[in-house]
């Protein structure tokens, strides 16, 4: 029992990162139509520039502050550089693109920082939080996880409820056509989605490397399974992307406990749990009821 | 078979003939580690056309035909390893073991599209080689399984494997483009690309849509298959460090680099798969540059080059070979085919079925599918 806890909520400190790097694609798939395979790749580059002003300033915030604001120039940069001139070309261009901006920059964080693994700092500690004398198999740090990708859900949520720049995020990514007729510059509202969700994609990098290390590919398998986290909720849902990455965060974290070779078979518990919520409902577990026009 | 004996089958035919003739003099020519090359190019044009056929011709992507090519190859090294039958036989068993696998993958994903699709594809590619570790008695965990491959001892002692092994590789690459190009102009080919175009007007012209996605992905992973079995002779091994996630997106890349709507593009986007990180490391180590840089400067340089073609030239390479081909002059309008638009109306009836059935309003019903 006390393990089945210990699991559940290592569970969900995973789950809400996968839930993260899941939101972000959503963003962007609101926005645009197109997966960004280049998320994870950006979160890596923007951790390494918070470790970078960590070992210069020596403060976590100031280093986690950066990182974050990193991010957001770095979706608009890419958005507008090389995202732009592909849309309306075929979709499987700006995938392509998005492969070679993880290539590129993959390569670039090898060539600046080395391929060696770094320890990134945690903002708070890391040993297990105990209740009377049972471990919860949980940290402080990890509870500040979960609450900090909350946070910026709910952040995000209510921005695109209550203010007006959310209001036209809305109406761009429900229709192009006519957000432009009516006076929005759909353009610039593509170019905040891709900060936002770099923004994300950062927090993301930032919460998980202390636990995986830095590395060029670090983030690789957190994109994996926050992709696979999107594609369980829906892609076109935001709530979608949180319930698929908690769910997702909790179900490999019973198999990689419960299962003997359980953490040799994560990725293939994915793939049962992806094709099994794929059987029920191919949209997604948060598709809305799908209208195909002829 | 039947387009076979069409000109535009004989024009393949002569085609395919040409670069059988040009790459036996090259490997002749050249020295081993660019018979390697030939070879690894020939690999990777035998998986990659057969993604072109799969997302090309019928509109499903997929990210994980690495996981079909890590089939085909320990298919290949199990039967070499256990029971040492001759090579052409172990090509066609690991073929169809991965048709196989291709039936059952496809029939999973004959509802889902686009990032759904993607999405339980790219998982595929990154669980399946997982099994090998899991299973590590048959399959030789992490290491892999090792096994000999020779040249035929008619050939003399002296002969270079690596020769062989390219030869075998281009023969199997380029049998496999012209059955491809047979397959793409047939009725199957018809229905593929019927079914990409608008999946409900097909199934109402009696296209039966999910056999026809099912049959690509059947006939897409026999390919990939094929080239797991080419790729274990010419490394002599299969293990799972070479099926990783990266292996299968440069397989879409290259699908995607030279030109989704032509097999053609499957050559060209191979070359630059191949021979562009293997050129900038070539310029980069001349240099004498610090290992950090010049290990990652090809890595840069590949994904530059992924950006640049695409940005450039949106169709892929060959559409832009088209593209120069037509403003040159030399391009007929038998040559200059923008693959998408007149395959639309590639069957008569759907383009009746589309443009009678909407004021009758009779494929309402379909509109909330």
């Amino acid at each position: 029992m006390v393990e089945f806890l210990q699991f559940t909520l290592s569970g969900i400190s995973y789950g809400m990162i996968y839930a993260a790097i899941a939101l972000s694609l959503v963003l962007i798939w609101r926005g645009t139509r197109l997966l960004n395979f280049a998320q994870g790749a950006m979160a890596m580059f923007t951790t390494y520039i918070g470790i970078e002003v960590i070992y210069h300033t020596h403060s976590y915030w100031a280093g986690f502050a950066v990182a974050l604001a990193a991010g957001l120039v770095f979706g608009a940069a890419a958005e507008l550089t090389v995202i732009r001139p592909t849309l309306g070309k075929p979709e499987l261009n700006a995938v392509i693109i998005t492969i070679g901006l993880l290539i590129i920059i993959e390569g670039a964080a090898g060539i600046l920082y080395g391929g060696q693994f770094r320890s990134f700092p945690a903002a708070f500690s890391v040993v297990g939080l105990k209740v009377g004398s049972t471990a919860l198999g949980v940290s402080r740090f990890d509870v500040f996880v979960a609450l900090a990708v909350l946070a910026a859900t709910l952040l995000l949520a209510a921005g695109f409820q209550y203010t007006s720049v959310g209001l036209r995020m809305r109406a761009a990514a429900f229709n192009p056509t006519v957000a432009r007729l009516s006076g929005i510059r759909v353009g610039r509202v593509i170019t905040l989605g891709w900060a936002l969700a770099a923004l994300l994609g950062a927090l993301a990098g930032v919460l998980v490397s202390p636990s995986t290390f830095l590395y060029p590919n670090s983030m690789d398998t957190i994109f994996v399974y926050g992709f696979t986290a999107a594609v369980i909720g829906g892609l076109d849902s935001p709530l979608g992307a949180v319930v698929g990455g908690l769910v997702l965060g909790v179900l490999l974290s019973y198999a990689s406990g419960y299962l003997p070779q359980g953490s040799d078979l994560t990725a293939l518990v994915a793939l049962g749990i992806l094709v099994v919520v794929l059987m029920l409902r191919p949209g997604g577990l948060f598709s809305a009821a799908g209208v195909r026009r002829v | 078979m039947k387009a076979i004996t069409s000109s535009q089958g004989l024009r393949i035919l002569g085609a395919l003939v040409l670069v059988a003739v040009v790459v036996l003099l090259l490997s002749i020519r050249l020295n081993q580690f660019r018979d390697y090359q030939i070879a690894e190019i020939a690999t990777y044009v035998t998986a990659v056309a057969g993604l072109t056929v799969l997302t090309g011709f019928s509109g499903q992507v997929s990210l994980g035909h690495g996981a079909f090519m890590a089939i085909g190859a320990y298919t290949t090294a199990l039967l070499l390893l256990h029971l040492n039958w001759p090579f052409y036989l172990v090509l066609v068993i690991s073929g169809a073991v991965t048709a196989a696998a291709g039936a059952l993958v496809g029939a999973a994903a004959a509802r889902l599209h686009g990032p759904y699709l993607a999405g339980a594809t790219l998982l595929l590619g990154v669980a399946l080689p997982a099994v090998a570790d899991a299973f590590n008695g048959a399959f030789g965990g992490d290491q892999g399984l090792n096994i000999i491959y020779n040249a035929p001892s008619s050939f003399g002692p002296n002969f270079p494997l690596t020769r062989w092994q390219a030869w075998v590789s281009t023969l199997v690459a380029l049998v496999v483009l012209l059955l491809l190009a047979n397959l793409a102009r047939s009725r199957v080919g018809r229905n593929w690309r019927a079914v990409r175009d608008n999946e409900v007007a097909a199934a109402l012209a009696g296209v039966n849509v999910a056999w026809a996605r099912i049959l690509a992905f059947i006939v897409s992973a026999a390919c990939a298959g094929l080239a797991g079995s080419l790729l274990t002779i010419t490394t002599e091994q299969a293990e799972p460090g070479a099926f990783t996630i990266t292996l299968s997106i440069a397989i879409l890349t290259g699908a995607v680099i030279g030109g989704l709507g032509s097999l053609t593009g499957a050559i060209w986007g191979s070359l630059v798969v191949v021979l562009v990180p293997t050129f900038a490391t070539d310029v980069a180590t001349s240099h004498g540059l610090s290992t950090s840089v010049a290990a990652n400067i090809p890595v840069v340089a590949y994904g530059a080059t992924l950006i640049l073609v695409m940005l450039l030239f949106p169709h892929g390479i060959q559409g832009g070979l088209r593209w120069l081909l037509g403003l040159a002059g030399i391009s007929s309008a038998r040559t200059r085919r923008p693959a998408p638009v007149p395959e639309a109306s590639a069957s008569p009836h759907e383009f009746l079925l589309v443009r009678e059935g909407n004021p009758h309003g009779s494929n309402k019903k379909e509109d909330t599918q």
